[in-house]
């Protein structure tokens, strides 16, 4: 199947949104970790 | 009435474009974002109004859960409705009947995105809220578009629960818990919705009538719908001081509902009145285009009453 270039073009836009989205969700589970967990975070067991 | 009354079918839906045509816009198009910008607005007053503080990290994280949450449903909707909103004017524009997106995308997108929410919300806020976000994705999929909406007149007044759940989720976002005050805003929307909606299938009546769609100005006529307007307005007028009674909302806030309540039962009043022609029609857009500011003025006037109540407090 050959795709058209506006089909190409859209088709790269949405990667790029995946990829943003999945890039966002990572900071946020980070972040959250780390506001949850406060000073604690640094409290290593070695 | 059932599906088969419906000029289009489904499966002419299902198989129709052969590869995905829409790019990032048709997408978020499917999360109805008009509609979600109203959900994280009362989902926001309702983590405002919660006793106790959430950080506003979390607190953020969990507007951003039930926004998508909402955009969820909003695409699975849209992958159930296909077919009627194709025959109705005022969604004919979406994406899945415009061919941009193909039912199935729809649905794959809106599983995705409404598993993602959930579990989301669950992980990095708690379980109450999760839960609360999971119940009201089922019941606007299954209970109001599978199954209310193309059966029954009654749909948007048992289906109009979907769309009061989020500030009880805000709530639960902060609390862990359901409450009688968390209530109280949903019993608020709840109320709401059926003078909101009828007020729009007034003027819409044709459209509904051939999606086949079995709104109250379809199937009872336009003066029984208009005589339920007024009584649904008659009990909301009173409904919307209940924040004040439960002590949700101060003095700023009753004077705010009374004057509020007054301007939407007059409204339905000559809605009530005015049966014919273009003067009908007005008074009926007029009631709608109302009922969206007099929603948006209780949670605003919530909302500020609670933050400046904390500037007082912290002496800011």
């Amino acid at each position: 199947m050959r795709l058209t270039e506006e089909q190409t073009k859209n088709r790269r836009s949405r990667s790029i949104a995946i990829a943003w989205a999945l890039a966002a969700l990572a900071a946020l589970f980070f972040v959250v970790t780390i506001v949850r967990l406060g000073a604690n975070v640094l409290n290593r067991p070695f | 009435m059932s599906d088969t009354s419906l000029d289009i079918d489904r499966t002419e839906l299902e198989t129709s474009p052969a590869y995905c045509a829409g790019d990032v816009s048709d997408f978020f198009a499917l999360m109805k974002p008009r509609v979600m910008s109203l959900v994280i607005f009362t989902a926001l007053v309702g983590i405002v109004v919660a006793p106790g503080t959430l950080h506003p990290v979390i607190a953020c994280t969990a507007l951003l859960c039930i926004a998508v949450g909402a955009g969820a449903s909003g695409a699975l909707n849209m992958w159930y409705d296909a077919d009627i909103d194709a025959i109705m004017q005022r969604t004919a524009a979406r994406p899945v009947p415009r061919g941009r997106v193909s039912p199935g995308e729809a649905l794959t997108f809106g599983t995705v995105l409404a598993v993602g929410s959930v579990l989301t919300l669950g992980l990095l806020v708690n379980w109450i809220s999760a839960a609360l976000l999971a119940l009201t994705i089922g019941f606007y999929l299954f209970i109001y578009t599978m199954w209310l909406k193309r059966r029954t007149p009654q749909n948007i007044v048992i289906g109009g629960a979907a769309g009061a759940f989020p500030p009880m989720i805000g709530w639960a976002a902060v609390t862990g818990t359901v409450s009688l005050e968390s209530m109280v805003l949903f019993l608020l929307i709840f109320m709401w919705t059926p003078p909101h909606f009828w007020a729009l299938a007034l003027y819409r009546s044709r459209d509904y009538e051939r999606a086949g769609i079995p709104m109250l100005p379809v199937t009872a006529g336009h003066d029984v719908t208009r005589r339920h307007i007024l009584i649904y307005s008659l009990i909301l007028g009173p409904t919307g001081l209940a924040p004040f009674i439960v002590g949700l909302g101060g003095i700023l806030y009753a004077v705010s509902a009374t004057a509020l309540g007054a301007v939407f039962i007059a409204l339905a009043i000559r809605v009530y009145n005015r049966r014919e022609g273009r003067a009908a029609e007005q008074a009926a857009k007029k009631l709608f285009s109302f009922s969206i500011l007099y929603l948006l003025a209780l949670f605003a006037v919530l909302l500020v009453e609670h933050v400046l109540d904390g500037l007082v407090v912290t002496g800011a």
